[in-house]
């Protein structure tokens, strides 16, 4: 299957038809496409991947009850990733406040402070030091071998990265969420999904560095 | 239009800057930066490209047995 269900909304009204209608192969795809990323979204919740899988398919479930009655008033993925959230969080061990914390308790910079002139240098406090300037990455086309090393390097950091931040870049980056979406789904402010999604990012971008000045 | 930005304050306004929730001083601010530092130019390139690389993660391998797993229950539903 192709890249179909990313950006659908078109096609929509037909994968809740063929849903209705018992239709296991739009099932099966449909599974194919979001389980995944239901995982790693449930898992930022749960403290066990055992755990995690109960929550999606108690989510799946959810869906197939509620597809009768499904309005298309949200997308079927806004519907699906908000059922469970819902449940992770009844099953998870993680409170609210936790996020906060998780927010506050880093302070630092996103980039290695010791890349840039220290405040008091005398010349361009704060810029870049010499000879570590970033330089441009490759921009590699789909496919391409470095390419996919470069999403493989990607994959390994996300699955690192704090469970907020990783649920954040999962749904903002991979699954394409806005952030008004994102807000809503996982109840967190503007100013906290920003700073979340940034870091993660930020991390991610560094693996990638790392891992292109070892290639080269 | 207030002081300059250092390269260490734009590094954190990058996620802001593309999601276009900076203030608009804070942004001229961002872009003329930009415009006179390759090492910052560079450094929103490599995010530009992080993103994209995320966007093209594709899905992990699903357990087979947890597939079955929800394949079942899809029949049982049925």
């Amino acid at each position: 299957m192709t890249g179909t269900l990313h950006e659908e909304s078109a096609d929509e009204s037909v994968l809740v038809a063929a849903l209705r209608a018992g239709d296991e192969t739009v099932f099966s795809q449909l599974v194919d496409r979001y389980t995944p990323a239901m995982l790693r979204v449930a898992r930022g919740y749960v403290p066990s991947h055992e755990i995690a899988e109960e929550v999606v398919q108690e989510a799946w479930i959810a869906l197939l009850k509620g597809i009768a009655k499904f309005e298309g008033r949200s997308s079927l993925r806004t519907w699906l990733f908000t059922v469970t959230i819902n449940i992770a969080k009844t099953r998870g061990i993680r409170e609210r406040r936790d996020v906060e914390a998780e927010i506050a308790a880093y302070r630092g910079g996103t980039v290695d402070s010791g890349r840039f002139r220290p405040p008091d240098a005398p010349k361009w406090p704060g810029h870049w030091k010499e000879h570590e300037e970033p330089c441009p990455f490759p921009d590699t086309p789909e496919g391409s071998l470095l390419g996919n090393e470069l999403i493989a390097s990607a994959r390994r950091e996300l699955d690192k990265l704090p469970e907020r931040q990783r649920v954040v870049v999962t749904l903002r980056d991979m699954l394409g969420f806005d952030s008004g979406e994102v807000c809503e789904l996982l109840q967190i402010s503007i100013a906290n999904q920003r700073v979340l999604l940034h870091r993660g990012r930020a991390a991610v971008r560094q693996a990638l560095e790392e891992y292109l000045a070892e290639a080269s | 239009m207030s002081r300059p930005l250092d390269c260490n304050e734009l590094v954190e306004l990058v996620t802001a800057y593309l999601d276009g929730s900076l203030d608009l001083d804070t942004r001229a601010r961002f872009e003329l930066h930009l415009r006179e530092c390759d090492g910052c130019e560079s450094y929103l390139q490599q995010f530009r490209v992080t993103i994209k690389t995320l966007g093209r993660i594709r899905n992990d391998q699903l357990d087979p047995q947890f597939r079955d797993r929800l394949l079942t229950a899809f029949r049982d539903w049925r």
